[in-house]
């Protein structure tokens, strides 16, 4: 294999690349419907990249089936499209033999917690060293709109004439109770916070999840308003900074807290708590059941929604620990690869015949 | 006393006991001694799925069987000359096969009321006269075991478990094996309790002192070493051989190894086997499923690994979607599938060669692969190395079809040198390839091979984004064009079908043979065997085996043609007695079983003449 590029944060001496968006744009014609999430994802994406300061050729995208696995066609950097759930599985094939790239996998709610759920989670247990960023649109848009595994219970769909009547997954609160290290939330139309989020995943060590509401015009639109409207969103989002108390609400008259004898979070008047009684968000407890409480607060109307960083812990990578076992016997070694090979061919029991 | 030594040119012994009894330790132990002496060795191990079956039952009988012989031998033996039966269930499940005059050797403390009737003895066979006309050997195995460990300090329990090594002793005496291996053997596996080694040991010198002692056995046998051919030899299991080819073509490739893997039956020893051998950069990866397991290994081709998944039929099938997509993206990938009897869970430890249907057709849409068959254990070394050299160089997924038989069964293999072994390298694309030499084309085919070039992510230039959407020739764009799919499917067919593979080789050593026996994979020991006992009887027959199931041999069709009648035995329904009818047209003749067990050379003997008298 060749010597790869350092890719700007392992080995050698970092040099600025001067990238673009456009560096980032394929010559591939964007083929999502008119009016589509993705287009701004792909917008924020682009423009974000280059400030990783990774080469193009050291990034990788890899998705699964759905309007949102397209993402990889249209990024300017190696890229795979691969079969509906299976691009985490993947893409941890290639970040553990090539701990040298960055990796990241596109996909949506279908494919990553309906087909592909297994891969996910043991792709975050095991804490890949993948950026995995699942755009939520609580709809299958490209089998033309049948229920997700995230549409609301009572969902009317072409599958679902009268009404879905099974409960919908919680996407972080899945990605939190398979101990995932990173877990984030952003919206697609809020470029800014999409981008502050890629930004904190991409330097995380290990699997980074990241829920990107994503809205599908065609088949489920309007599906996040509530959390878009000027008129409503600063009453119904919940922007998570870490170090900061957890107030919201156009004029913070919100906040959480942690109820005495409750198991979790609570949101509550401001005016109605003592302010130390506010939980100050840290996003580095170790214990997944504080961001899981947070991932309990919305509502069936998205109602006390919180986006941001909601957990950044720090746990060694699958990939660090299988190189380092393949590295460690490596370095046992003394002879050609050819001469050990030959010499265990020979070990155990063998006779000689003259 | 003195006792009378016969020579022997062949035996086949069988140890026959519960699950805990250590059988399959005592018959390898046995192997090693055989081996060491230089005989040519073919075994069969058989045992049940159930790790502990209940005791004593004939679902919980283990067994294994060793075939020994002062000359090249092709199979595990079709019947036993000796039966070492450690309790009335092995003796009552394993009686049916044995010739009358074999030796059987009971562990008579077993043969009690409560033993006897858990398989339905009412009265003890060896006392029914039900074994007249076998030379029974009465041996109170465990009560002698425990008697000669009684100053030993262990418990009784222990003391009642080295009854195997009573019994290897026995037996290593009886036909003279040298046992310095299986005292250096019990001295490592024991190494942490010696107290173990040490009555393990005198157990089985107890034993072989029994032997020398005992009026019970007067004769002592010998089986002079076979004439084979100059070397350094190890016996060798399929499974193992098939890890070692893997190791030796990360080595002959320069490229780091990466198998995932979800353990299944009998396959998994080739992940235990590879997951010992990272200091030559392989890496395994025990996956959360079988999709996941073909994912990683060919997320890791995609990276410039030798991606490997390692499983047995229902793996497969689950794995079909993935085999499609390398297909689509024409990366390199070796799918090892280890046969057991199905379908579904089946028989797991059981043989069977059912899975060639979906090796070659399984998949959804027109998605071909290379195919290739390993004979025998040692030949799964070889089949590995060339199922990775067809994978890197034709850039394409290779099923490789082991079976039970072959993964499990062992054979001496006369060690290869390194330096013979096939160089495997590859080139990674560099530089742009389009005629301009401005722009990369992933899918600009070399005009030889027609694989695609083989650019990793990490290589500056070349960005570009492959997937399981049709693809335009060249440039690999999306393209739902007619005649471009047209084209591609095609095209992907057509680079599978050149694939140069060697001429299929006939043997027929006077020429004068009117019927040909065409066989694939494991059978090629039972159908040998089979053809080697006509012609001692003058009766012509040819053979010819295939390895390469996908391309054909380009021979073929001209071999086919050539014999009044061609006979293909298989152990399926007649799977590649169907591809060869429905692509030569020639009238073939089926002969087919699916016992879970691997043809016996009598039987394929009985059939044959029938043909080849007729013919």
């Amino acid at each position: 294999m060749p010597e790869s590029v350092p890719n700007g944060r392992a080995g050698g001496t970092p040099v600025a690349l001067k990238l673009t968006a456009k560096d980032f744009k394929s010559d591939q014609e964007v083929r999502w419907c008119p009016g589509c999430g993705d287009y701004a994802i792909l917008a924020a994406v682009q423009s974000f990249m280059p400030e990783l300061n990774i080469a193009r050729e050291n990034t990788v995208f890899v998705s699964g089936i759905g309007c949102s696995s397209r993402f990889p066609y249209y990024m300017n950097t190696y890229g795979m499209h691969s079969i509906h759930g299976r691009a985490p599985a993947i893409a941890t094939g290639l970040s553990v033999s090539r701990p040298d790239l960055s990796v990241w996998v596109v996909t949506g709610d279908g494919d990553a917690l309906s087909i592909g759920g297994n891969h996910l989670i043991h792709a975050l247990r095991r804490n890949v060293n993948l950026k995995i960023l699942l755009f939520n649109n609580r709809i299958y848009g490209l089998t033309k709109g049948q229920y997700s595994p995230t549409s609301e219970i009572g969902k009317v769909t072409k599958s679902t004439p009268v009404g879905s009547a099974d409960s919908p997954f919680n996407p972080l609160s899945l990605a939190l109770g398979a101990e995932a290290t990173f877990v984030a939330r952003t919206i697609d139309s809020d470029r800014k916070h999409l981008q502050s989020v890629l930004r904190a995943a991409a330097e995380h060590e290990g699997s980074a999840f990241v829920e990107i509401y994503q809205n599908c015009n065609i088949f489920n639109d309007g599906a996040f308003d509530q959390l878009k409207d000027p008129e409503t969103r600063d009453d119904f989002l919940i922007r998570l900074e870490h170090g900061q108390p957890i107030t919201f609400g156009a004029d913070g008259q919100f906040c959480v807290v942690h109820p005495p004898g409750g198991f979790g979070l609570e949101v509550r008047p401001t005016s109605s708590v003592r302010p130390e009684e506010i939980v100050v968000h840290d996003a580095t407890v170790q214990e997944p059941a504080y961001a899981f409480a947070l991932s309990r607060l919305p509502g069936f109307d998205l109602r006390n929604t919180p986006i941001g960083v909601f957990r950044d812990v720090s746990r060694p990578s699958y990939d660090s620990l299988v190189q380092s076992q393949v590295e460690v016997a490596k370095a046992k070694t003394t002879g050609t690869p050819e001469e050990e090979f030959a010499s265990l061919l020979s070990s155990g029991d063998t006779w000689t015949i003259l | 006393m003195t006792k009378q030594v016969r020579q022997l040119d062949r035996v086949v012994i069988r140890f026959a006991g519960d699950s805990g009894d250590g059988m399959q330790l005592t018959g390898d132990r046995f192997t090693s001694e055989t081996a060491q002496l230089g005989n040519d060795i073919s075994t069969l191990p058989n045992f049940p799925a159930e790790i502990r079956a209940p005791a004593g039952t004939l679902p919980g009988v283990s067994s294994f069987q060793v075939h020994f012989a002062d000359y090249d031998i092709l199979t595990p033996g079709d019947a036993p000359n000796v039966l070492v039966a450690m309790n009335p269930a092995a003796l009552k499940a394993n009686l049916g096969d044995l010739p009358r005059g074999a030796d059987i050797i009971v562990n008579t403390d077993e043969f009690t009321k409560r033993s006897l009737a858990k398989v339905g003895y009412t009265v003890s066979p060896l006392d029914d006269g039900t074994l007249d006309g076998y030379a029974l050997h009465p041996v109170a195995l465990t009560s002698m075991t425990v008697g000669a460990l009684a100053e030993h300090d262990i418990s009784k329990k222990d003391a009642e478990r080295a009854k195997n090594m009573f019994a290897l002793g026995l037996l290593s005496w009886m036909y003279s094996r040298p046992y310095e291996s299986t005292i250096r053997f019990l001295e490592r596996k024991f190494a942490a309790r010696p107290e173990l080694v040490a009555a393990n040991i005198a157990a089985f010198r107890a034993g072989w002192n029994f032997g020398e002692t005992t009026e019970n056995f007067s004769v002592r046998y010998e089986v002079k070493p076979a004439k084979m051919r100059p070397g350094t030899y190890r016996n060798i299991t399929g499974n193992q051989a098939l890890s070692l080819g893997l190791v030796a073509a990360g080595v002959r490739s320069k490229l780091p190894v990466f198998l995932g893997a979800y353990p299944i039956t009998p396959a998994s020893d080739i992940l235990h086997e590879l997951s010992k051998h990272k200091r030559f950069g392989v890496t395994t990866m025990q996956a959360e499923d079988e999709i996941a397991a073909i994912g990683a290994a060919l997320g890791a081709s995609y990276g410039g690994a030798l991606g490997v998944t390692t499983t047995s039929g229902p793996g497969v099938a689950l794995k079909g979607e993935t085999i499609s997509l390398a297909v689509a993206l024409e990366l390199p990938l070796v799918i090892v599938d280890v046969q057991r009897a199905g379908p579904s869970t089946g028989m797991p430890t059981k043989t069977e060669q059912a899975d060639l249907n979906m090796a070659l057709f399984g998949r959804h849409g027109e998605a071909p692969v290379a195919v290739i068959a390993p004979r025998s254990p040692s030949d799964c070394f070889h089949a590995a190395i060339e199922a990775a050299r067809i994978a890197l160089t034709y850039r394409t997924p290779v099923i490789l079809l082991s079976d039970n038989y072959v993964a499990n069964g062992s054979e001496p293999w006369l060690l290869p040198e390194v330096d013979s072994l096939p160089d495997l390298q590859v080139e990674f694309a560099t530089a742009p390839n389009s005629e301009d030499g401005k722009s990369f084309l992933p899918y600009l085919r070399d005009p030889e091979t027609l694989a695609r070039p083989w650019a990793i992510p990490g290589t500056p230039g070349l960005e570009h984004r492959i997937g399981g959407l049709e693809k335009a020739d060249k440039t690999g764009d999306i393209s739902y064009d007619p005649a471009n799919h047209d084209f591609m499917v095609r095209t992907r067919q057509a680079r599978i079908d050149a694939i140069p593979v060697p001429d299929v080789e006939v043997e027929d050593p006077d020429g004068d043979a009117r019927v040909l026996v065409l066989g694939w994979g494991s059978t090629y020991g039972p159908i040998g065997a089979a053809c080697r006992g006509l012609r001692q009887r003058g009766l012509p027959v040819a053979q010819a085996h295939l390895r390469h199931l996908s391309p054909m041999p380009a021979n073929l069709g001209e071999v086919l043609r050539s014999y009044d009648r061609v006979v293909i035995p298989e152990m399926n329904l007649g799977q590649l007695a169907h591809v060869i009818r429905a692509r030569y047209l020639v009238d073939a003749i089926p002969y087919n079983q699916v016992r879970g067990l691997p043809f016996t050379a009598a039987e394929l003997e009985t059939m044959l003449e029938e043909v080849v008298k007729n013919a």
